[in-house]
Order: structure tokens, then sequence, then C-alpha cells
């Protein structure tokens, strides 16, 4: 639905300048929730602009639903833009508009006749869980429904993609839960495509089914998270479940075991005392839903090294399980 | 001097301070709807012509817009810098051609509204500045025209400010309105030159002044009432536009990210 390609981008000239995204390429399927995260200056901003052109890249391409957008201009691209909806972290409303007025400002940009337009932007606050507050002022509203009246202007014109730009870091943990489920119930009910921005793994973890990692403007991983998770060594997975680093008193050797999937609920630490005969201790264990699916990461100690910890963890390899040495082995 | 016993004083008093009134009211009655006609889309052009903002290619090659910007807010500083009596007097072959006269109640709604074209065209710049750049994005994002930007995005955001703008303008027109009484405009300011200055007679003062801080007062009550029924911000914004100060200038080095990462 959206694919992105070689995007350049850098802002100011010679040593000075700025690269935003170098070399940037997402591919995000249709109805699928896509997050790219990184540190604020990573160019996630600069990315997620790109793909409505709010941002001209300097090379590169960008398409959604079969649309190069890169080559448009004028009223084809607005057109175009119209296509893809946006909410914004500030929820930019109008604030001497009333919310109705606000929705209906996005139907009158969209082009929809005077006279349909009061009823459909009624129908996108009804559909938001705002319909009896057509009237107040955004000044009269909360943040978490602030929001949701930038949701329903977003996806007034019934664009295909959504996109959204840190849409919950300006909300509280509440309120975040209730919009990211709103976003994951428009896209399955809508088959919406959404990419979203965010600095926070907790979004990621909620509602993405894969998702992009950005440093210096670059992607320095993407897929879907299920497969990342299973993928030793992945920054991303490391991130989506952060665990203390080990202290000095916690022994010779030490793994984290990631389980994705099918492994999630096998009783490893269990086999491990019976069939090794190890009196293994947990430093910390994570385990959530992901993607749909069970996953987790447990970080353990054990009380052996050398050759003997490395045939424990082949075993647990054989099985299926992803284990990433932190002290011993090959970590050292 | 003026006789204060005679028995027609009262009512000739009444008579020359309502036709002072009258004219009073239809020089800045006009001379401000045509401040606002002009002034309003003067104001909005010179800020959308600035380097970088909304329309900068709206005009054709970036260089158009940088043109007009740059005659727009040289033609607006002059007008502000001239001092109004001069600016009266350097206008009266134009004022001429335009009207026939260059004296005359009339007449002297053509320097009244080109004094204070600049003076709200720069109120409604501030204005229009003051509105959040993320609402630019927004209205980009949506596909919005140019003109629908500036109808429903921009005008809608500063009106609040703008219309103290028009009060502060008012003032000043009423203000500059004293002073073609000189070349027989009219007005309550003719009255307190013929009758104050040259005859001597406190009471047309006092009555002028009265009437003229009246007008003022009303103007200045009805305009922030206004201000405030338009505003739903809430806040510190709303505040101020009850206590009818305008907003000073904020920075615009955040209006986009590629403006804002701009060298």
């Amino acid at each position: 639905m959206i694919t992105v390609q070689h995007l350049q981008k850098s802002y100011g000239h010679g040593p000075s300048a700025v690269r935003a995204l170098d070399d940037v390429s997402i591919e995000v399927p249709e109805g699928e929730v896509f997050g790219v995260v990184g540190r604020s200056g990573a160019g996630k901003s600069t990315l997620l602009r790109t793909v409505n052109l709010l941002e001209r890249p300097d090379s590169g391409s960008v398409s959604v639903a079969g649309t190069e957008l890169t080559s448009l201009n004028g009223s084809a691209l607005r057109a175009a833009r119209r296509q893809v909806g946006m909410v914004f972290q500030h929820f930019n409303l109008l604030a001497n508009r009333s919310v109705q007025q606000n929705v209906e400002f996005a139907l009158e940009a969209a082009r929809v006749p005077r006279g349909q337009r009061a009823g459909r932007a009624s129908e996108m606050l009804d559909l938001v869980g705002l319909a009896d507050r057509g009237r107040a002022y955004p000044a009269q509203l909360s943040g978490g429904q602030k929001q949701r009246v930038g949701i329903a202007r977003a996806l007034a014109a019934r664009p295909k993609v959504l996109l959204s730009d840190e849409a919950t870091s300006a909300l509280d943990p509440e309120t975040t839960e209730s919009i990211l489920d709103l976003i994951a119930r428009l896209n399955r009910e809508l088959h919406l495509t959404v990419l979203l921005i965010t600095h926070e793994m907790d979004v990621v973890k909620r509602i993405c089914a894969s998702a992009a990692l950005m440093e210096h403007g670059r992607i320095v991983e993407q897929g879907r998270l299920v497969e990342l998770l299973r993928t030793p060594g992945s920054a991303l997975a490391g991130q989506l479940f952060p665990l203390a680093a080990p202290g000095p008193g916690d022994g010779p050797t030490v793994i984290d075991i990631t389980f994705a999937g099918g492994t999630a609920d096998r009783p490893v630490i269990a086999q491990l005392a019976r069939e090794h005969r190890l009196d293994v201790s947990i430093l910390g264990a994570v385990v959530e839903r992901i993607g749909g699916t069970q996953a987790g990461r447990t970080r353990l100690s054990l009380p052996v090294q050398g050759e003997a910890a490395a045939a424990v963890v082949a075993d647990l390899r054989r099985q299926g399980l992803i284990v990433d040495w932190l002290r011993g082995g090959e970590a050292a | 001097m003026i006789d204060y016993d005679s028995p027609d004083f009262w009512s000739n008093l009444a008579e020359v301070l309502l036709k002072g009134t009258g004219e009073t009211l239809y020089m800045v009655g006009v001379a401000t709807v045509l401040t606002i006609v002009i002034g309003l889309p003067l104001g909005i052009l010179l800020v959308g012509t600035e380097k970088g903002a909304f329309l900068e290619r709206a005009l054709g090659p970036v260089w158009v817009a940088r043109t007009v910007n740059r005659v727009l807010g040289f033609v607006v500083n002059v007008g502000r810098s001239v001092p109004f009596i001069i600016l009266m007097i350097a206008l009266i072959p134009f004022t001429r051609w335009l009207i026939g006269t260059f004296v005359g109640t009339t007449a002297s709604i053509v320097p009244l509204t080109i004094i204070a074209i600049p003076f709200f065209a720069r109120m409604v710049e501030i204005a229009v500045n003051d509105v959040a750049p993320g609402l630019y994005e927004t209205a980009d994002a949506l596909g919005a025209t140019r003109w629908q930007l500036v109808r429903r995005v921009l005008l809608s955001e500063s009106m609040p400010a703008i219309l103290l703008g028009v009060s502060t303008t008012i003032t000043s027109i009423i203000n500059f309105s004293a002073m073609v009484g000189v070349v027989g405009g009219g007005g309550l300011g003719n009255v307190a030159i013929t009758y104050g200055f040259q005859r001597y007679s406190w009471i047309h003062i006092v009555f002028v002044v009265i009437i003229l801080f009246a007008i003022v007062q009303l103007v200045q009550l009805v305009l922030s009432r206004i201000a405030v029924r338009v505003s739903h911000r809430g806040g510190a914004d709303g505040r101020r536009a009850r206590t009818g100060t305008s907003r000073t200038r904020t920075s615009r080095t955040a209006l986009t990210p590629s403006e804002g990462a701009a060298p």
C-alpha cells in the first residue's frame, strides 16, 4: 500500500548539512499497522512527512496505493494527499471552530458537496465515540478527545492510509491505550493501512504487526515483529523487551531466551533443572502479546561456564528457542 | 467670542456637535470599511509572500512572491513612517484626481484610508503570524487549497486578534480624523478648531472630548466583545482577547520542519 524507495533528504548545504533520510526504503502492506521507532532526530518524522509529500525528498520515490506521489504537483498532489489521512502529536485542531466544523473542514478540502458534509462529519464523530460532542470547541475537550477529533478529521475523506505522527505522545498512559485501541479497531473495521512513528516501544508492542528501527536517518532493522523477535541479536527485539543489565553477582554465564509464537508456553526452566540438573536463576522476564502472538524474553543466570554452558545453549537452540549470550560463551 | 447667554446658544451648540459627530462618523466609517477591504488582503499577502511562507509558490515563480513582499513591505513602512499631516498634504494631487477636490469631508476619507491601510495591514500580519505553525501542515495534509487555508484556517484562527486590530485601527482613524479639520474636512476636529481654538469656547472642547471619548470606548467595547465571542481558545488566549491586548509577534522558526532546518 505504501512503498517508499531509496529516499534521500538532507537539510542545509556543505559541511553543515544534516542527513535526515539516508537511503530509506520501507514497504507497508495493505491493512497493516507499521511502526517506525527511533530516538528524536533519527529521521522518523521526516520519513512520515515524505509519505504525503509535506516534505519533498531530494531523491527516491514514494507511492501510495499505486500512485507515485513524488512526480505530482498542484491539484493532482492535493487529490493524492486526500488518500492519506494524518494525525498529529499536538492534534492541530482549529481552536475557533467547533468539533463538527473541524471535521467538515476536511470534507470541504476534499470537495465533498456542502449538503453531505454535516452528515458525514457526524458519522465520523460517531465512529470515534464523540457523537455528542460535535458542538463543543477543542478547548473544552480532553487530550484524548482532541485526538479522536483529529482521527475523525483525518479519516473523513475516506483515505486508504493513516499516518500517525506521535499521535499518543502528548497523552497519559490510559488515554494512550484507548487511542491505540481505536486505531487498532479502525485498522480492522475499515481495513485501514496505518504508518505510525513513535518513540514509545509500548505503542509498537500494542498495535504494530511490523516495525522499523531508525538511527541517524537510516533504517537499521525492519520486518514483522514476530520474525524480528526470532532474530538473534535483534536491536528492536532488545528494545521491545528491555531487561536490566546483569550485575557482578549474577554468575559467570548470563543468557537471554526469547520466546515467540509456538515456543512461548514451553516449560523451559523446569526442563533445564530436570535434564541438565542446573539451578538456574531468573534475573528478569517479560511476557506480552505482540503482533497477535505471545512473546517474551527471560534473562537467566547459569551456574556453569565454558563447554557445559555452551552445551546447554546448544540444546535450547535445538528446541527452536532464540538464545543470546550476555556473559560467557559467545559474549566473551 | 461666543455669547454663552444667548438664547440660541444651547441649540446652536447641539446642532454644531451633531453635525460634527455625523461627519466624523461618516469619515471614520467609510475609511474603516475601505481600510479593512484593502488592508486585510494586503496583510495576508505580506505574511504569505515571506520566505518559505504559504503563498511563496502561489503567485508563480518564487521571485514573484519575493518581489511582491519587498514592494509591499516597503510601501507599508513608508506609509507608517510619514506623519499624517504631511501625508495629507502630499496626497492633495491624488485626492483631487480621485474625488475632484481635496477639501471637504468626502475628500478627507482618501488620506484617512491611506494612512490606516499600512497600519491595519501590519496588525493583520501580526495576527496571522500568530496562527500555530502546525495548522499550515494540517491544511496541506488535508489537501486544502491556498484559498481554503486562508479562509478556513488563517482567518478563522486569527479573527479575534484581527478584530482587536480593527478596534485599534478605528481608534487611530478617529485620532487622524480630528486633523482633517485643518483642511476643512469637517467633523469634530473642525468643531474644536473653529469654536474651541479660534473662538475660545471651552464648552465646545469639553463636549468634543466627551463625544470622542464615548465613540472610542464604544468601538473598543463592542469589538472586544465580538472578539471574545469568536475566540474559543480558552485559557490564556481567551483572556488576552477579553482584556483587549493583542499578542506580540512570535518566532516563526518552526513553521514547518523543512523551513526550520533550512539555514
